[in-house]
């Protein structure tokens, strides 16, 4: 198995922290993996995003033209990212501030109200785990008491009161993933 | 099996250096590696393993620190990126002609001039034909690995120490911001005054007792002859690691066709180029020096006699192909794909290009 | 045997001993020009180490300039730096040797031109190091180009009409810019010209190396000196024009003797 996955955002957005667990994930499945973020002045405010490599095997390059999954979470990453989905791969979006819906006919194409469902959790910092939830449902690759690990394991010792928080953030994104279009 | 941690390149290289028992790190901030001066000052390796931690007011005081510093017989080491590199070249060039260890990492940006943050590999050049005055070359190592940053840290150090030489780990912004599995070594600890007495004795300048002569860490000498002695000396350091120390990984060439030769990231992306050329039919296969000085030319010459062609594929306007040029010495095509100004080419970019190049 | 050896062997014996070179000062000739104040300066440092006891525990780092082959003259390790670059070796060699000795030798060019910023930052961080500063006022070993130091309307190679404070700037005055450093110990201006100079030199040059010991920061002496090859004088019009121009501008004595500055003073609110 191996899933290539961009997410792609606003700085700000929690992508990079959102990839940052999902491979932790990976390693406390005893998957191989990479996480390699985009960087530079770009981060401040502007778009950010950030390619994970969960596989069984040794990963190649961690530079990618397509991947298996988009995590899409603004416009611009939209125009950027739609077209490089592998086909018969998987977009999955906020539809949230998106202007220009995804129009692909051969790719799978799911959604989830993150920044919504955030707001009415009353915790807009929890929007990157609604997401990542949403993104298990359609993609099991992990389970989910490795992300419970992952989840251990990248967040500070201080903060680790807040991982019920996100692990009840996740199961909402699981429950409010909408399939779009399914191929 | 070592401690299994998920980390970035750049600050495992400043877990390695203190787990390998370093003695001290001299920096100055520089995008996209400050996350190696960083990582220590949070890790505060002073209170445990001893290991000195200073910023530097400069990239040129930095190299003149480790100089000072590995002149006394420890195991010191700095970091930058290109446009610090190009400061330290004075003091790199006196530690090669003073023959002094130290590990010096450059995360390559892309130039030149203060160029871009982005990627780059355009300091190839400069790493591996001395990149300061004189005739000299550094011991040049090539991470294309989170794990390999780490072990490169390790193996640099003790290459350092057995050709009493500047080793340089020629890394590049990809490999620096890249997160993988890396597993740690065990801490060990750092020399003690015995140790550094049995290891540099002769030469390390830890004061002068009564029973020896002084030491005088110096790359000046006004005789001529000597001065010609001293450069053939060096010249033949150089040459014994040519014959001893050349390191390359070689995926699937046996059968192949076309060859390509990267280092770094780019062999990364070109690991997943040979898959996709493969799976079109194309006998792709890939070789990766890993010692960019010395530099694996003898496989090169082996397979020049093998394949209809070479590919180089580089973070730059073609500078290691001339490498590969004098390796293959005319006995089949050799061509040059890159790009520049921290573009970092994908996968399938390097297999059109080596369509395009070798029309197949 | 002649009537004069006869006499001198009489004079000869250790009761009559006023004077004998330190065993740290080796018997090679040094290469300095008559008249040259470093020859001096060098015998004081090596006569320091010797009665401090401190040869075992002690690195010199030579400069480029006259002084680079000061390694060759005291029997101790040392480094040679690269041009300017002495503060940050000494700094190398004491942060990964915190129990030795180190001193940096420079000249005005080295320290105090194309060295600035490493002199500065050295002692802004209080490096417990010392740092013997030679003015002479002009580049000795390329030839007598000028130097930051070099006064106005001294001739030099580079100022064949006199320095011009239009076209080359002042002289600079480091030793003042450098007590005004919160890492400086200890800053002083010093002479060799007399035998009375020589010794409150060497005094100086002593209590640097002592504050070295107690770890209360930067100990920089500047001996202001002489270039009679540079200046195109004898050794004897050499002093006495160092008396009369140097000394106005570079005033002897010392600028600070208080230890490195109390942090608090410097310190965020909260």
């Amino acid at each position: 198995m191996t899933e290539e996955i961009i997410i792609a955002g606003f700085g700000g957005q929690g992508v990079l922290s959102m990839g940052k667990i999902l491979a932790y994930s990976g390693v406390m499945q005893d998957q191989e993996v990479a996480w390699f973020p985009s960087y530079g002045p770009e981060m401040r405010g502007g778009t950010a995003n950030v390619t994970v490599i969960l596989s069984d095997e040794r990963i190649s390059s961690p530079i990618l033209h397509e991947f298996d999954t988009a995590i899409i979470l603004n416009q611009q990453s939209m125009t950027k990212f739609e077209s490089r989905v592998k086909p018969g791969g998987t977009l999955i979006y906020d539809p949230n501030g998106i202007i220009h819906h995804p129009s692909r006919k051969d790719i799978n194409i799911l959604k989830v109200e993150g920044s919504r469902l955030a707001v009415e959790m009353g915790n807009p910092l929890t929007f990157n785990m609604i997401v990542l939830g949403a993104f298990l449902k359609a993609k099991p690759v992990i389970k989910l008491e490795n992300v419970k690990k992952g989840l251990e394991k990248s967040l500070p010792e201080r903060h680790h009161k807040l991982i019920p928080l996100n692990l009840a953030a996740i199961e909402i994104g699981q429950e409010n993933l909408v399939v779009v279009q399914e191929v | 099996m070592g401690e299994l941690r998920l980390m970035k390149g750049n600050e495992v290289i400043a877990e390695a250096a203190i787990r390998c028992g370093c003695d001290g790190y001299f920096g100055y901030p520089i995008t996209p590696q400050s996350e190696v001066m960083e990582t220590l000052m949070t890790l505060r390796p002073w209170e445990d393993s001893g290991m000195v931690v200073l910023q530097a007011e400069s990239e040129i005081a930095s190299i003149h620190m480790v100089y000072g510093a590995a002149g006394a017989g420890k195991r010191v080491m700095t970091s930058s990126s290109s446009p610090g590199i190009s400061l330290m070249a004075e003091g790199i060039s006196y530690m090669a002609g003073a023959e002094l260890p130290c590990v010096i990492v450059n995360v390559q940006r892309g130039g030149p001039g203060l160029g871009t943050i982005q990627p780059s590999q355009a300091d190839y050049n400069q790493a591996t034909k001395g990149g300061g005055h004189g005739d000299y070359s550094l011991f040049v190592l090539a991470p294309a690995s989170v794990q390999e940053m780490h072990d490169f840290v390790v193996l640099g150090f003790e290459m350092a120490f057995k050709y009493r030489n500047p080793v340089m780990i020629l890394a590049d912004g990809v490999i620096g911001q890249l997160m993988e599995k890396v597993e740690l070594i065990d801490q060990r600890p750092r020399w003690t005054n015995e140790q550094i007495e049995e290891i540099s004795g002769d030469w390390a300048t830890t004061g002068k007792r009564s029973n020896r002569q002084k030491h005088v860490i110096t790359s000046l000498e006004m005789d001529s002859n000597t001065m010609e002695q001293n450069n053939l000396r060096l010249q033949a350091k150089y040459n014994r690691m040519k014959d001893e120390e050349v390191r390359y990984e070689s995926i699937e060439c046996e059968d192949a066709d076309y060859i390509m030769v990267a280092f770094g990231s780019a062999a990364r992306i070109c690991q997943k180029t040979v898959q996709i050329a493969r799976r079109k039919g194309v006998k792709v296969g890939l070789i990766r020096p890993i010692t960019l000085f010395p530099f694996p030319e003898k496989i090169i010459a082996e397979y020049a006699t093998k394949v209809k062609g070479f590919l180089s594929v580089e973070f730059n306007a073609g500078q290691m192909v001339n490498d590969i040029r004098l390796a293959v010495n005319g006995k089949t095509q050799v061509e040059y794909f890159g790009r520049m100004g921290g573009i970092v080419p994908t996968p399938d970019e390097v297999e059109l290009a080596l369509e395009q190049r070798f029309n197949n | 045997m002649s009537v004069l050896t006869e006499r001198i062997n009489e004079i000869i014996k250790p009761e009559n001993l006023v004077y004998a070179k330190s065993p740290l000062l080796n018997d090679d000739a040094m290469h300095y020009c008559p008249g040259c104040s470093h020859g001096v300066v060098h015998r004081l440092i090596a006569e320091v180490i010797e009665e401090m006891g401190i040869q075992e525990q002690t690195i010199g780092v030579s400069p480029v300039g006259c002084a680079v082959f000061a390694y060759n003259y005291i029997d101790i390790d040392w480094a040679e730096a690269a041009h300017g670059r002495a503060p940050a070796v000494a700094t190398g060699i004491k942060r990964v040797m915190p129990e030795k000795y180190v001193f940096s030798y420079q000249g005005d060019g080295d320290l105090a031109a194309i060295g600035t910023a490493e002199t500065l930052h050295a002692i802004n961080r209080g490096e417990n190091i010392v740092m013997i500063f030679i003015n002479n006022a002009i580049y000795g070993m390329t030839g007598g180009q000028m130097a930051p130091t070099t006064l106005i309307g001294q001739i030099t190679a580079t100022t064949p009409n006199g320095r011009n404070a239009d076209l080359n700037g002042y002289p600079l005055k480091i030793t003042e810019l450098i007590a005004q450093l919160p890492g400086a110990a200890y800053v002083t201006r010093q002479s060799v010209q007399t035998p009375a100079a020589v010794r409150k030199a060497k005094k100086a040059i002593r209590k640097a190396f002592e504050i070295q010991a107690k770890k209360i920061g930067t100990s920089f002496v500047e001996v202001v000196s002489t270039c009679s090859s540079g200046w195109k004088l004898t050794p004897v019009a050499s002093n006495k024009w160092m008396e009369e121009n140097m000394f106005p501008q570079y005033p002897l004595g010392d600028l600070k003797d208080s230890g490195r500055a109390d942090a608090d003073l410097y310190r965020i609110k909260g």
